[in-house]
């Protein structure tokens, strides 16, 4: 029916069958929460709460720490008990504030306004940075900045990302059968705060019912349409998608969707947006994919921020097998972290465990040539030059080869005959090119 | 539970290719050519081939050994090189020709510059080179014609008239593309003469048995369709790419057409192009050597360019140069080119600002 797409990709076996069934499930409340307080794009938010101090759920336990910052609440009700470092689903360390509950699951006051649409979009907005809403696709962009352009930046398309590319995952798609109307409610908010005309919610080709649902709903929206997406990765990839779904190009070098008068927002976002709205709720839970061949009850669950990866395993009755390596996140974007004991965060949309033979990997070896990378590169480039070029510690070369211009999506080392690290390289050209560049 | 989880940078998945199924996969791709090439010249041929793997292996071996690196001769690199050297001789040739053509493929083509990954040269079409240029007799006499095409050759001769003395001898002893390059040469004979010996060449009879192998020809040129299975099946598996056989035949296909034939320009038959493409190797080059990955561009511009030079340098060669073939040297003289085809063809990232 028309699918559409973006030039290069790959076709990894999507593997969602383990999980793509299981209708979410309400997890019961933990014992004990971490709530991290970088889980965005921006400057880390600002506790505002001592250890000792009694709190609900709901309730705001840390400020933005800027502009381009989200405030922070507790998902539990529960005694803050530790503030201090501990891990983070992207494997670093970071400050968090530990709640430990009460079990009662208190909340604060919310409100229910069926009319808030006749808000006007300065409200909206600032109810939507009160509930520190951001992007819950992944990278965590403050939802907020995001719906700000600057003065002559005009925005005439809200791109709703149902695509879900990542294999494993199926958080998304869940959501868009069982919390359809709520998306398409969040995101007509979206398209008022900017003045949008257009809204377009995308959805890869392997979700059918998904797109038959949102078609069936939208069939009197004159503004709203659904645009399948061949299914490619990475097809949810915000410039990829943008492409596919209008045409247009975002601009390289540092060029944002808003150069093309597009906002770009994950289904899930929508919800929280709408939740936000309508009934003032913050942005305290969020539905997560646990999956893996060796996961027993493979399944997606709603859960409160905070949580740890520990309590979720185990609510999907553990592992068959000596777990290999945790992946935070899909199997091609996502992170290996070294415990289980991490808290999710606003961004978590899955959770994988693989097998120690899944987890195995090849030696790197010498380039071929062969040149697969090149052919695959959505962005266009020459991973294996960039490669080349960090390797020799020329960063000038690697930089005029496009190095910040990489999305990471994986598909160069997904596709590599000689194994090679090409993303870790890159990672580490992109991380040198813009030290130089401060300094 | 065991505690300890591997940590690494995504992506945490991989498509299951390595270097040695890819190489593994482009023997599998020779094999029908080398059964063809069995099934005309007889089993020599298939002890030939045997020769020059075992020669490319052990030679691969020994130098890692000596270099103190790993030995990788699993990894099916040096076993394409030892066929494509066989694929490159003729059955009569004696045991030791592709023994020495492999030694000097691996040891000059290859190991030299550090091995598979960093050689400048096809190290087959290198040792092709080194042994045209040691044992040019060997490598061109004894060439054989299976029954069919000789007969086509005696037929279409006997019915002319005022040939000179030594042109049937010309004829019968050289390959089809000697014989078109001495009718472009040659101004011994009458242009009726050519004209009538070119409609052979170009008719159907020869274009089909030049097709499916009905042909003479070195061990692994003979047939055109066996080496398109191989390399179908490769396209199909993605280890080949369209660009550079597509680019290459299609250059070969226009300049031959426009430059190609006796009398001038625009005077070929829309034949002598097929011919062109069928004869002398270009099917192997074009799919097999051309595309070596190593020694071709990585970026796509730069495919497209290589296989254009390659197909140009191949029609110079054959309607000017002293050789009547020129596959194996066009690509070798592109090969050297590929570091600045890469360098001036790096493609513009997605969303370039145009300035």
């Amino acid at each position: 029916m028309g699918f559409k797409t973006f030039p290069g990709g790959i076709h990894p076996h999507d593997n969602k069958v383990f999980s793509k069934d299981k209708k979410i499930e309400v997890m019961p409340l933990p014992e004990k929460i971490v709530i991290p307080l970088s889980q965005h794009i921006g400057a880390p938010s600002k506790p505002i709460v001592k250890i000792g101090d009694e709190v609900v759920a709901g309730q705001k336990i840390a400020d933005a720490g800027g502009f381009v910052s989200i405030p922070m609440h507790s998902s539990i009700s529960g005694k803050v008990t530790k503030i201090a470092q501990f891990n983070h689903p992207t494997g670093a360390l970071v400050q968090g504030i530990e709640i430990t509950g009460d079990g009662e699951d208190k909340w604060i006051e919310l409100v229910d306004e069926s009319n808030f649409m006749d808000l006007s979009a300065k409200d909206l907005k600032e109810r939507i940075a009160d509930a520190g809403v951001c992007g819950m696709g992944g990278a965590g962009f403050p939802t907020h900045v995001k719906l700000s352009p600057p003065e002559g930046k005009k925005i005439d398309t809200i791109i709703l990302n149902g695509v879900e590319c990542e294999p494993y995952l199926t958080a998304d798609y869940r959501i868009m059968l069982e919390q359809a109307e709520d998306i398409l409610a969040g995101l007509k908010i979206l398209m008022k705060i900017v003045e949008a005309k257009h809204g377009v919610v995308g959805i890869e080709a392997n979700k059918p019912d998904a797109i038959k649902l949102f078609k069936k709903l939208l069939k009197n929206e004159k503004n709203i349409k659904v645009v399948g997406l061949h299914l490619k990765y990475p097809q949810g990839a915000e410039k990829q998608l943008i492409y596919a779904a209008t045409n247009r190009k975002v601009p390289n070098k540092g060029g944002l969707p808003m150069d093309v008068s597009v906002v770009v927002q994950n289904v899930g976002t929508a919800i929280a947006v709408y939740e936000a709205v309508r009934y003032k709720k913050p942005l305290v839970d969020r539905v997560i994919t646990i999956s893996g061949k060796i996961v027993k009850n493979p399944k997606n669950i709603k859960a409160r921020i905070g949580t740890f990866y520990s309590d979720l395993l185990e609510y999907c009755e553990g592992t068959t097998e000596d777990i290999g390596k945790i992946i935070s996140g899909g199997p091609m974007m996502g992170f290996a972290i070294p415990s289980l004991e991490t808290p999710m965060t606003k961004g978590s949309s899955g959770l994988l465990l693989f097998d120690k033979k899944e987890a195995h990997r090849e030696q790197e070896n010498v380039c071929l040539r062969c040149g697969r990378c090149v052919d695959i590169c959505p962005m266009n480039i020459v991973p294996s030059f960039i490669a080349h070029h960090v390797r020799n510690d020329d960063w000038d070369s690697a930089e005029k080869s496009g190095v910040m211009d990489c999305i990471k999506c994986g598909s160069c080392a997904y596709v590599c005959p000689s194994h090679i690290k090409l993303i870790q390289w890159i990672d580490i050209g992109k991380i040198k090119v813009s030290e130089n560049r401060t300094n | 539970m065991n505690d300890v989880f591997a940590v690494s940078a995504a992506p945490h998945i991989k498509q299951k290719i390595s270097i040695n199924s890819v190489m593994w996969q482009v023997v599998l791709a020779l094999t029908p050519a080398l059964l063809i090439g069995i099934f005309f010249f007889g089993i020599q041929s298939l002890f030939l081939t045997i020769y020059a793997v075992a020669a490319s292996v052990f030679t691969e071996a020994l130098i890692q050994k000596f270099r103190k690196v790993p030995i990788t001769v699993n990894d099916g690199s040096a076993v394409v090189t030892g066929i494509l050297i066989a694929f490159n001789i003729n059955s009569s040739a004696p045991w030791w020709l592709p023994v020495l053509g492999s030694i000097f493929a691996i040891a000059i083509g290859k190991q030299i510059f550090g091995g598979l990954g960093f050689n400048i040269f096809n190290p087959a079409l290198l040792g092709r080179a080194f042994m045209m240029a040691s044992w040019p007799t060997l490598m061109t006499a004894g060439w054989k014609f299976t029954t069919p095409m000789n007969n086509l050759f005696q037929s279409s001769i006997n019915g002319l008239n005022n040939l000179p003395s030594n042109f049937p001898e010309v004829v019968t002893s050289a390959t089809p593309l000697r014989v078109v390059k001495a009718l472009r040469d040659t101004t011994q004979i009458s242009s009726d003469v050519a004209n009538t010996v070119m409609d052979n060449l170009t008719g159907m009879n020869t274009l089909q048995d030049l097709f499916w192998g009905n042909v003479g020809g070195v061990i692994g040129e003979v047939s055109a369709a066996a080496l398109l299975i191989g390399a179908a099946y490769l396209a199909w598996k993605h280890i080949i790419e369209w660009r550079i056989p597509v680019s290459y035949i299609g250059t070969v296909f226009v300049l031959i057409y426009v430059f190609g034939g006796i009398n001038g320009m625009f005077s070929a038959s829309i034949m002598l192009p097929i011919f062109h493409i069928l004869s002398g190797g270009l099917i192997l080059g074009a799919f097999f050597m051309a595309t070596d990955m190593v020694t071709s561009p990585v970026t796509k511009k730069g495919r497209l360019i290589f296989g254009m030079g390659c197909g140009a340098l191949t029609v110079v060669i054959r309607l000017i140069g002293g050789y009547p073939e020129g596959v194996s040297y066009s690509i070798l003289l592109m090969n050297i080119a590929v570091p600045l085809i890469d360098r001036y063809t790096v493609p513009k990232p997605f969303g370039q600002i145009k300035r």
